[in-house]
């Protein structure tokens, strides 16, 4: 009964589980949230992991919603990327909700609903096959950020949170007026249909779809924070709590997502004369993001602005791999995905912790006196630091390792090794200074007395073991990615899928 | 009718983003809001223009395309959600930080 | 299997003196000790074979599909250096045992090195150049933090990092570099690599390659001009540097060399890079060993000399060359590891390293001075001991090679200028410490340490005199098979300690000669060089960080000024510089579809809403008049949605247009109601540019669209909404059924934004102003009368208006969105005529729970249809007789829709009457979960 279903699971539980946390729940309702909360995390990740099985062995998931057939009704069309990224987020967001249960969700009212309405919104957001459903799922997602942005509250939080509002509520705008125009020309919003309809166009048509691709470049670029739109990302992860900055580090990767999904069906190599539109763009805009990261972390004077930053450059690189358009480095790519994501995350709840322990000092680049777990957060940076620099052993090395060696093949291979390289220096003297003035360079004096729980540390620490896994694992996560490049590759098939995809019929 | 349209529409989305680009929170908002508003008309106008043709079976043998229609409702709707939002955002916003300015004083871009 | 195990061992047993750290010392060292043993016992197992000529590997395979495998060999060059790592690794932790004093940290001690060790064992064991690589970055790592092993010395610290930055960069060359080779070779085992040595040197890329190669080689082996980090790396504890920057890490750059020997050796640029940089690097070392006052820093540039030495004779390349080259890797690792314990126990005993402070220590530590003068000795090249004889070779290749034509004498030359200075700053070693007059006060009265300490040291030493008395029987074989795994031929090695009277001896015993003058002169070149001083490296590096940093902090404060209004600019600046070039290529926006002909409503409507617009942006500074230009433009549209076409859009349109409204006057309650200050000019202008540029896009865009015939996949729902969806309204039909997941992602994006703005409202501190901007007071009344009765009035009407406009949304236009609304607003105007506390009386609601339990029921329609083994959302209707309606059809999309219907009532109640209660006495006082 509930296999058929799989595909949209991953969206209806985190719903649910939010409308019954909104519900009041006596005088001392949070453990009862927590309870719900963890238990339809786990249940989430559950189901997540079955569709990815699913989808690995027959290739597509196709659910159509409303019995109606596409392109006519919306479809969740799960492909093997749609699958991996939403294990990605499942994975992701248990252990930061554990860390989120310690007292991290009394900070604001409606911790625990927003969390998991986010978790709905990018569920949907990677599960549907439906142009405009996607905006709305994007709506979901942001309206649940906008509101966990600044949990908490604070001058600086709620400062950015405004201009990371209304700046999204820009990009929201221009997605509309993109959707309009792709519909306007080609009279469907199911992607594959859509697919379907831009190989035919010509001419003008062309020329005015093209203006609504590039269009929807400006906003998912926005979402992915890709340089000159990066400029939201550093001010808002830096200025909000931990917990919620560690969850966005799946944020930007809504907006790769986006951009992979859409410029590989609808705009990819058989589009015609629309066949990548948004390429050359990505190229550049990619490896000026890469610069612009690589910046951002040696004049950062925070560890919090400086894993921002680290994102910034996570994000410059996927994409500068994937816009080389081979079937290698895309796969390559999305394995830096997944790494860049857990990393990242881990490094912001270690900078929550850290910033608890030193007191005043917070997570300031200065020398600060020494943490009550000291020892611990210094063997987490190290491995952190490692992992997100691409030093062996750990996964960054794997991954930094595939996207050059499958890049050599290309042409142009020269500025990306260039820049990966070159950030990965960067990276390398900014951040042990910043290890070794907080962690090293400590003030004499006792240490501080606050020490943050236990499970926090814990939940830090199994982010970090991701990493760890990925490196030992490497090969069949690989194997795996590389299938996903492959399958994007063969955008004939989706039309097959989608459209093809039979209405169940009354028994 | 066309030309009309179009100019109304790019006009209205003209003025939104010159409030867009203010310094203050809610001529910023009222901007959104009222590009918003642009954006809802643009995207109507997807299914183009028809005139006594409401997509209501059985009232005329011409229908206007529904689908951009149910399209706009959804996006006025959201759109709703958010001005409110933002709107109480900035609120908030000035009532912390003192002021309703959304560029930092140093720089002259909050004049 | 085993061969893992050498490597596993280390890397694995880092672990144990971790777990260990409550244990006394000794049984970490021993647990310590105890894993390099086994690797020596493991090793020995191996040698024969590997001595026979053949070479043990093993393979398991890690990332097939980009050629990263975990691939071990054997050969004898492996062997060579692992018995240096693990041999001297072994005496090392036996000294460490000693030095640490109680205060240290022992177990971090101990992890660190076997972690190094390991890491080491790696790079010489590595039979895949990418897994050499990784192994390479981690003896890096490794280092870094054993150098920055007391890191509350800023010393320290800055010498760690600035090894890691120097030593890390050269890796990613490095990494470059062998990606290349890999490429071409098509594989990154080293045999396939070996095999395609041609195709690799005669490869167009040849010369990046090997560039980049030996980057990496040279900033590990500190080669000119990358000598600079070594001596800041003297701040690790003395055992660290005795083994890291004598015997191993600093030889990792020289093994590369050897091991790429086979591959990229031969041509001209190698012969020339190679060894001009290993012969200025040994001149350079050895001068500026003999300038420090350091006792480390001394051994720590005759430590870059030596280097330099060996560099140069791989340079060379002849077998004899190598046959040196390999010799003196062991003897230097012999002899500076001794001195380097030697140095770190005058330290221990004295309390200081300064040779100015140090002397005539002979007659309180004989044994220590002893020692010293052996292995000092060796390194100055003195017979019989075993440096003497690589010394000679090295002078005999120097003296027979033809590199540089007619200029070629230069070398054998520089070579013995080498040797003298090296002979010189030996002698200044043992004569400044242990001579040079008698015993003066120093911090703590030395004497011998204990005897385990210095039996390290001894065992060297004697290493030292046996290799030089009868080098045959103890390094003959291991060199052959080294050479032989370096030069890829067949190597027969004939060592002795004499070799008749010939050019190399003239040239040692002319060295050593001028080695003594050199010595007796040094105080001239002390002053000469005084002039030199105030270059610190350390410093150099630590402000250029500064500095790169200081710089990019800047661009930023330009850059990204925390200004949304930048923000905004960039993102449409943005659009318009992407669209335009495509917007450009369209020959002719005008469709082929005819025109509409202008109708004067139409006219009328489009310039009231022109003007309303214009009003909004101009008179933005006076924001009541802002708003309601803002409602008439709403207005407008609403009209024109009803004009063309779309009641149910009109309908949706007004009721959101009142509400919002409501909404931005309540807010202007806690805002400035005027701001007087105007933008800049130019900023006015640049915004002008921007808005006319977007709105001509979004212009251009609309009339191409609205003027291109139109096909679309609208038709169906026309033709299945009565059919499939069991309604006549197609509008409503699509929303609750075709596209219902839509709606039900717009309802829970209404109902997360009341859960949102409460979360706001929760802690907000609003300002509270008495009276209006012009002072007067508000008005005392509360409630006036009329509106009171006017609002009872309204209410139970608005209720049944909503009742209706809801059942008929299916087939006409309405709906649950639109009479949630309209119930809503009527419910609001009970707020504002009757106040909080009335309202609350009537009827209390918990919104929030009815939010919720509207969108639950919306999701739960959906959900029914698995019931039924249907897809979410599948709906399904049928017509029922009702008593008085009469036939009415029921569906399931009814249900849905009254989901809509709760939810908007809820949301619109929770954010409206929340933030209403902001202007009275029920504002909340903190935040409740």
């Amino acid at each position: 009964m509930w296999q058929q279903h799989l595909a949209i699971l991953p969206i209806l539980i985190p719903l649910f589980t939010a409308l019954l946390q909104l519900l009041p729940w006596g005088d001392r309702p949070q453990p009862k949230r927590r309870a719900i909360g963890l238990a339809a995390s786990i249940l989430t990740l559950v189901a997540s992991a079955f569709l990815l099985i699913e989808v690995n062995s027959q290739e597509m998931l196709v659910y159509l919603l409303g019995n109606w057939e596409a392109p006519f009704g919306i479809v969740l069309m799960v492909d093997k990327l749609s699958a991996m990224m939403m294990l990605l987020t499942a994975v992701l967001a248990f252990p930061v909700l554990v860390y989120g249960c310690y007292s991290e969700d009394n900070l604001g009212s409606h911790f625990h609903a927003l969390f998991q309405f986010q978790i709905m919104g990018i569920m949907g957001a990677f599960a549907t096959g439906d142009l405009f459903n996607l905006f709305v799922f994007f709506e979901v997602l942001l309206i649940s950020s906008y509101a966990l942005l600044m949990h908490g509250g604070g001058k600086f939080r709620v400062r950015a949170t405004l201009h990371y509002v209304l700046l999204n509520l820009l990009g929201s705008a221009l997605f509309l007026i993109a959707i309009g125009t792709l519909y306007g020309v080609t009279g469907t919003l199911n992607m594959a249909d859509m697919a379907v309809k831009i190989q035919a166009l010509s001419g003008d048509q062309a020329m005015l779809a093209k203006a609504g691709a590039l269009m929807l470049l400006i906003v998912f670029g926005l979402k992915a924070a890709l340089l000159p739109l990066h400029f939201w990302l550093p001010q808002a992860y830096s200025t909000t709590s931990g917990v919620v900055a560690a969850l966005f580090a799946i944020m930007t990767k809504v907006g790769v997502y986006s951009i992979i999904r859409v410029y590989t069906l609808i705009f990819g190599a058989d589009a015609n004369e629309l066949a990548l539109v948004a390429h050359d763009w990505l190229w550049v805009m990619g490896l000026l993001t890469m610069l612009a990261g690589a910046l951002g972390i040696l004049a950062a004077r925070d560890l919090r602005l400086m894993v921002a930053y680290l994102v910034v450059i996570s994000v410059g690189t996927i994409l500068t791999a994937y816009s080389l358009f081979s079937t290698q480095t895309t796969g390559a790519a999305l394995f830096y995905l997944v790494h860049s994501t857990f990393v990242t995350g881990a490094l912001f709840l270690l900078a929550d912790v850290m910033a608890f322990e030193r007191g005043k000092t917070a997570s300031r680049i200065v020398s600060g006196k020494r943490m009550a777990n000291h020892s611990t957060y210094a063997v987490m940076f190290l491995v952190a630091a490692v992992a997100v620099i691409g030093l062996p052993p750990l996964s960054g090395f794997v991954s930094k390792l595939m996207i050059l060696e499958s890049a050599s093949a290309n042409g142009h291979n020269f500025w990306l090794w260039a820049a990966i390289i070159g950030a990965t220096f960067i990276m390398l003297v900014a951040v042990t200074r910043a290890g070794s003035k907080m962690i090293w360079h400590t003030l004499s004096g006792k240490p501080s007395e606050q020490s943050a729980p236990l499970g926090k540390r814990a939940a830090l620490a199994s982010l970090l073991l991701l990493s760890l896994l990925m490196t030992v694992f490497a090969h069949p996560i690989q194997q795996y990615t590389q299938s996903v490049a492959e399958q994007l590759e063969r955008t004939e098939d989706y039309p097959k899928w989608v459209l093809k995809a039979p209405e169940v019929s009354d028994e | 009718m066309e030309t009309l349209y179009s100019v109304t529409v790019g006009i209205l989305t003209a003025c939104s983003v010159f409030l867009i680009l203010r310094g203050r929170s809610f001529p910023v908002v009222v901007g959104i809001t009222m590009l918003s508003y642009a954006v809802n008309l643009f995207l109507f106008s997807t299914g183009r223009l028809t005139i006594d043709g409401a997509p209501i079976l059985g009232t005329s043998d011409s229908y206007a395309d529904p689908l951009p229609q149910a399209l706009v409702l959804t996006a006025i709707v959201i759109g709703f959600a958010m001005t409110a939002y933002s709107i109480i955002l900035a609120v908030r916003t000035r009532g912390e930080v003192g002021t309703d300015e959304v560029s930092d004083s140093n720089s002259e871009d909050n004049r | 299997m085993n061969l893992l195990i050498i490597i596993m061992a280390p890397l694995l047993g880092a672990l144990l003196p971790l777990l260990l750290k409550q244990a006394p010392r000794l049984l970490k060292t021993g647990v310590t000790l105890f894993i390099p043993l086994t690797g020596i016992a493991i090793l020995l197992s191996y040698a024969p074979q590997t001595l026979s000529g053949d070479i043990p590997k093993h393979f398991i395979e890690w990332l097939p599909s980009i050629g990263l495998d975990f691939a071990l060999r054997l050969d004898g060059l492996s062997l060579l250096f692992c018995s240096l790592i693990l041999g001297i690794g072994v005496l090392i932790i036996g000294y460490a045992h000693y030095y640490l004093s109680y205060e240290d940290d022992d177990s971090r001690f101990y992890a660190c090195l076997l972690l190094f060790m390991a890491s080491m064992l790696g790079i010489v064991m590595a039979d895949n150049i990418l897994l050499m690589w990784a192994f390479w970055e981690l003896t890096s790592i490794s280092s870094f933090l054993l150098i920055g092993y007391w890191f509350h010395s800023s010393d320290a610290r800055r010498g760690a990092r600035m090894a890691l930055a120097t030593t890390g960069a050269g890796g990613l060359a490095l990494l470059a570099g062998l990606l290349i080779i890999g490429n071409i070779a098509g594989s990154y085992q080293f045999d396939d690599i070996v095999a395609s040595a041609e195709v690799i040197k005669n490869h167009e890329y040849y010369s990046a390659a090997l560039v980049l190669l030996l980057l990496g080689a040279f900033t590990k082996s500190a080669q000119f001009p990358f000598q600079f980090w070594l001596p800041h790396a003297m701040a690790a504890p003395t055992p660290v540097s005795a083994y890291l920057h004598s015997a191993t890490m600093v030889k990792a750059g020289i093994f590369l060399l050897a091991r790429f020997h086979p591959v990229m050796a031969g041509t001209e640029l190698w012969l020339t890079i190679v060894t001009v940089t290993g012969l200025i690097t040994m001149l350079v070392g050895a001068y500026f060993a003999l300038l420090k006052h350091d006792l480390k820093g001394l051994l720590a540039f005759s430590t870059v000399s030596h280097l330099g030495l060996i560099c140069m004779l791989l340079g060379i390349g002849t077998q004899a060359a190598i046959i040196a080259a390999m010799f003196h890797i062991i003897n230097h690792a012999c002899f500076k590891a001794a001195l380097f314990m030697t140095a770190g126990i005058i330290d221990h005993e004295s309390g200081t390293r300064d040779m100015r402070k140090l002397q005539g220590l002979m007659g309180l530590m004989p044994i220590t001075a002893t020692l010293a003068m052996v292995v000092a000795a060796s390194m100055a090249g003195i017979p019989p001991f075993n440096g003497f004889m690589s010394k000679e070779l090295f002078l005999d290749q120097a003296a027979q090679q033809h590199l540089f034509g007619g200029l070629s004498w230069f070398v054998p030359v520089l070579a013995t200028v080498g040797a003298a200075l090296s002979v010189a700053y030996s002698i200044r070693f043992i004569h400044d410490v242990f001579f040079n007059g008698e015993y003066k006060e120093l911090p703590k009265k030395p004497h011998d340490p204990p005897r385990m300490m210095s039996a390290p040291v001894a065992l060297l030493a004697l290493l030292c005199i046996a290799i030089g008395l009868a080098p045959m029987p103890i390094v003959s074989e291991l060199l052959n098979s080294a050479v032989t795994a370096v030069t890829h031929s067949q190597a027969e090695v004939k060592l002795s300690l004499w070799h008749g009277f010939n050019i190399p001896l003239l040239m040692s015993a002319i060295a050593v000669v001028a080695g003594i003058l050199i010595y007796t002169a040094r105080d001239q070149l002390f002053t000469f060089n005084r002039q030199f001083d105030g270059q610190d490296a350390k410093h150099n590096f630590e402000r250029l960080v500064q500095k790169a940093s200081d710089a990019s902090s800047r661009l930023f404060d330009k850059l990204d000024t925390g200004s949304l209004q930048r923000y905004m600019a960039f993102v449409l600046i943005s659009v318009i510089v992407i669209l335009l070039p495509s917007l450009i290529d369209i020959s002719a926006i005008t469709g082929s579809s005819p025109q509409q002909s202008i109708d004067t409503v139409s006219m009328v409507g489009a310039i009231v809403l022109i003007g309303a617009a214009f009003g909004t942006a101009t008179l933005h500074r006076n924001r009541f008049v802002m708003l309601m230009m803002l409602s008439v433009v709403g207005l407008m549209v609403s009209l024109a949605f009803a004009h063309f076409s779309a009641p149910d859009l009109a309908m949706t349109q007004l009721v959101v247009e009142v509400v919002s409204i409501i909404l931005m006057i309540l807010a202007l309650f806690f805002m400035p109601q005027k701001t007087n200050r105007a933008s800049s000019g130019h900023r006015v202008f640049r915004d002008i540019i921007i808005a006319s540029f977007i709105g001509g896009i979004v212009a251009t865009l609309n009339f191409a669209i609205l003027t291109t015939p139109a096909e679309s996949i609208s038709d169906f729902f026309i033709a299945n909404a009565k059919t499939g969806g069991g309604g006549t309204n197609v509008v409503n039909v699509i929303l609750v059924d075709f596209r219902g997941f839509d709606t039900l992602g717009e309802i829970t994006v209404l109902a997360i934004a009341a859960a949102g703005i409460h979360k706001l409202l929760n802690k907000l501190k609003p300002f509270m102003p008495s009276s209006d901007v012009d002072g007067r007071p508000w008005h005392r009344i509360k409630h006036p009368l009329m509106l009171t009765n006017v609002a009872n009035l309204v209410l139970p009407m608005a209720m049944v208006v909503a009742a209706y406009i809801f059942l008929r949304g299916h087939n006409l236009p309405g709906g649950g969105f639109i009479a949630g609304l309209i119930a809503a607003s009527a419910m609001i105007l009970q707020y504002v005529a009757n106040g909080v506390d009335w309202v609350k009386e009537r009827f209390n609601v918990n919104y929030q729970s009815l939010m919720s339990i509207g969108v639950m029921i919306a999701a739960l329609t959906g959900l029914g249809s698995w019931l039924f083994n249907k897809p979410f959302l599948t709906s399904w209707f049928t017509y029922l007789d009702w008593p008085v309606v009469g036939k009415w059809e029921f569906a399931t999309a009814l249900l849905f829709d009254l989901g809509v219907f709760l939810t908007v009532i809820g949301a619109t109640m929770m954010i409206l009457s929340n933030f209403g209660k902001m202007t009275t006495r029920h504002r909340p006082t903190h935040e409740g979960n």
